[in-house]
């Protein structure tokens, strides 16, 4: 009987009564008054004040208004405020001061509610603390760390080679962009240079990941948002691009295939003439997803003008990619500082004009177009050769070399126990992935392991972004703008 | 009858120009400029679509009936479903193989389940040179040695934990002798942590069950090694 009471009384007040503990001594008035019931449950019946029934038109002795208001009397008040509680039962200065509050509203407190870290369109492990006023988001606190590994930590205890499968796992949805400016970082400090038909391999893979990473961007989006059907179509795409990675690598997705000094090896025959005919095909395979998307009303009622950045902000807030060209600002690392093939292809720079979801998406979907420009132009212009650097150091001698001379075999044993020992120096290497700019800033000490790696993933600074961009949407458009950040939590977190 | 409306339906989307040229082909009557359509600048084809260079703010009567036809007959939404009709009809459009029975084929390259191998003679090629578990990023590969009575070097453990391997083939790439060998066998679901702590035996088993694939496979990818 007594636990039915103390049910009762806990749901007419919430969390008022996990405050009130029997054993504390309180104020007659600030239990006894305010939940009779509870009170029931709580204190031995012969202790049982009164019940007030009436307003007392005089109180005997008003209690003095603590200096610092409470807990309780806050409680108190919001009980009054919302119904559940009879305000007669509040002490005079209570009441008028929620009389008071209820006329400037100065005493209600925003909602707060947890986005993730296991909703589904939270891509990964996502976490955000949303403050809500009604539907309408007044702020937007993500929660980063949930899938932290360590990454430039462990680095600094594995050879470069070791290492390398570490970026893999970064952004796992651009896998081979996290290898290339991994390599490109210790080219720097190694000085080398690639052979050139391992650049344009380099490029070719690079613009696959490209295409493979925005079919998922895309996708996923436009599932959040409520369009299943695009996905099927990206998916089924995507699903050959891994099929190009495993064919090159051995890997659909942790591939390892580029390297320092090159790549791993090279391309199996056959396979350009696949990836061209996969080329002459996506096209189309585009043309659907945007038959289905760019002019549909619905697509356009949730993007269009949602989560609007301008130039400004997403310089200030260090956005990179599509999230920066989305806003109209041309900046793109492959034309500002060509790296491996680009300099040698020709491509343009898509930018949208309003910043907005919508703008980020067109964006997304011409880029895949330009991607396939510079496939095509990588197959047209890719030269025979080496596609690992000849310097034995850096690179392993190839298998026949390795059983035929005693010097090539002491090399390879060199190379796969002691790794490759890069000279002193520092660098900060960066690509234009296909989630923005992402860099490596590398300090070798002249050991064969990297003294300090820092990762610059694009994602990080997009995500923090999300504050500024959400403020004053409904909660719905939470999940556009997610969507549109394309965020992977292995590089957010690393 | 269904079937008959869909194909003729396909029929007439033959002879229309395809989804994305209808931006540019059509008429700017048939797709009007709606004042938040935005494209993108310098596409790769210039689209000279109705929507390039229009103006966000013009109220003209053609282009005020147009936009109001376009809404009210749901012109887009009709070519969306056009489309996926198009794809649902499509012989070509399914690509579901029945796992079990099918199977998509891998590449040589393939980095599957480790296997060890043998000389064709059923000596065991590893050497215990710990190549292998000094490339091994993970630290998955425990190596113990010692010489055998006939005077050869070979490993008295050789143990591998699959839930640290990250399958990144280094160990295969350091192998002098080609006995450690990621093999093209992607079904290596198991139940318990114990059953993925493999051991020499396991290995050789691995590696006697599929020699005759992991021997093509290796003589697939000479060329390129």
């Amino acid at each position: 009987m007594q636990a039915h009471g103390i049910l009762r009384a806990s749901r007419a007040v919430g969390r008022s009564l996990r405050l009130r503990h029997p054993q504390r001594n309180l104020p007659a008035t600030a239990a006894s008054t305010l939940l009779p019931l509870a009170g029931a449950a709580l204190r031995p019946r012969s202790t049982l004040p009164e019940k007030r029934t009436s307003i007392p038109s005089t109180a005997p002795t008003p209690a003095p208004p603590p200096a610092e208001r409470g807990e309780q009397q806050r409680l108190r008040e919001y009980a009054a405020f919302t119904g559940e509680v009879d305000p007669a039962y509040l002490e005079p200065y209570e009441r008028e001061r929620m009389e008071s509050n209820l006329e400037n509203s100065r005493e209600i407190r925003s909602f707060s509610i947890n986005f993730g870290p296991q909703h589904p369109a939270a891509h990964g492990v996502l976490r955000l603390v949303l403050q809500l006023d009604g539907e309408v988001v007044e702020s937007t606190d993500p929660h980063v760390g949930l899938l932290h590994r360590g990454t430039e930590k462990l680095m600094e205890y594995k050879t470069y080679q070791q290492a390398l499968p570490y970026m893999d796992r970064l952004d796992y949805c651009s896998i081979l962009c996290n290898e290339q400016v991994f390599s490109l970082a210790v080219e720097n400090l190694l000085k080398v240079e690639v052979p050139l038909r391992a650049k344009y391999i380099r490029t070719m893979m690079a613009e696959i990941t490209r295409i493979s990473n925005h079919l998922l961007a895309v996708a996923t989006h436009a599932m959040d948002v409520g369009a299943l059907t695009p996905f099927f179509t990206a998916f089924e795409e995507r699903e050959k691009t891994f099929e190009f990675f495993e064919r090159a690598s051995g890997a659909r997705m942790h591939a390892n295939y580029i390297r320092p000094g090159g790549v791993h090896q090279d391309l199996p025959l056959g396979m350009c003439d696949d990836i061209y005919a996969w080329c002459r095909q996506m096209a189309s395979r585009l043309d659907e997803m945007e038959e289905l998307l760019t002019e549909n009303r619905i697509w356009k009622m949730r993007l269009v003008d949602i989560g609007v950045v301008t130039a400004a902000d997403a310089l200030k807030w260090g956005f990179s990619g599509p999230m920066l060209r989305g806003s109209g600002v041309p900046w793109d690392v492959r034309k500002a500082q060509p790296y491996d093939a680009y300099e040698f292809v020709d491509f343009r720079v898509p930018t949208g004009t309003r910043g907005d979801c919508y703008d980020r998406y067109l964006v997304r979907m011409e880029e895949m177009r330009q991607s396939l420009d510079i496939i095509l132009q990588c197959l047209n212009q890719m030269p025979d050769g080496e596609v690992r650097v000849d310097d034995r150091k850096v690179a392993p001698p190839s298998r026949h070399n390795m059983k035929a001379s005693m010097e090539s075999l002491i090399h390879f044993f060199k190379l796969f126990s002691e790794g490759t020992v890069v000279p002193a120096g520092e660098t900060y290497a960066a690509v234009e992935a296909p989630k923005g700019e992402e860099g490596v800033y590398m300090i070798s000490d002249g050991t064969n392991r990297p003294y300090r790696v820092h990762i610059r993933a694009p994602g990080f600074a997009h995500l923090s972004g999300l504050n500024m961009m959400a403020r004053g949407h409904m909660i719905a458009d939470i999940v556009t703008m997610v969507g549109t950040l394309d965020l992977v939590f292995g590089e957010v977190d690393r | 009858m269904c079937a008959v409306a869909a194909l003729a339906y396909r029929g007439l989307r033959r002879l229309l120009p395809s989804a994305n040229a209808v931006s540019s082909f059509a008429p700017a009557a048939l797709l009007p400029a709606l004042p938040h359509v935005r494209r993108v600048h310098s596409s790769a084809q210039q689209r000279p679509s109705a929507t390039a260079g229009s103006d966000p703010f013009r109220t003209d009567t053609q282009w005020l009936l147009d936009r109001s036809a376009q809404s009210l007959f749901l012109t887009e939404m009709w070519r969306g479903m056009g489309s996926l009709l198009d794809v649902f009809l499509d012989p070509r459009s399914v690509y579901t193989i029945n796992y079990p029975q099918e199977k998509s084929p891998v590449s040589p390259r393939f980095r599957g389940e480790h296997a060890l191998r043998r000389y064709p003679t059923g000596e065991e090629r590893c050497i215990a040179c710990s190549l292998c578990s000094a490339a091994c990023p993970a630290l998955a590969i425990t190596i113990e040695a010692e010489p055998r009575p006939d005077g050869s070097r070979r490993t008295t453990r050789y143990d591998i934990d699959g839930s640290k391997c990250i399958y990144c083939g280094l160990c295969q790439e350091a192998c002098p002798v080609d006995a450690i060998v990621e093999s093209p066998t992607l079904e290596s679901a198991v139940e318990t942590h114990e059953e993925m702590l493999w051991n020499k035996e396991k290995l050789l088993g691995n590696g006697d069950r599929w020699e005759p694939e992991l021997a093509r496979a290796i003589e697939a990818d000479a060329p390129y090694r």
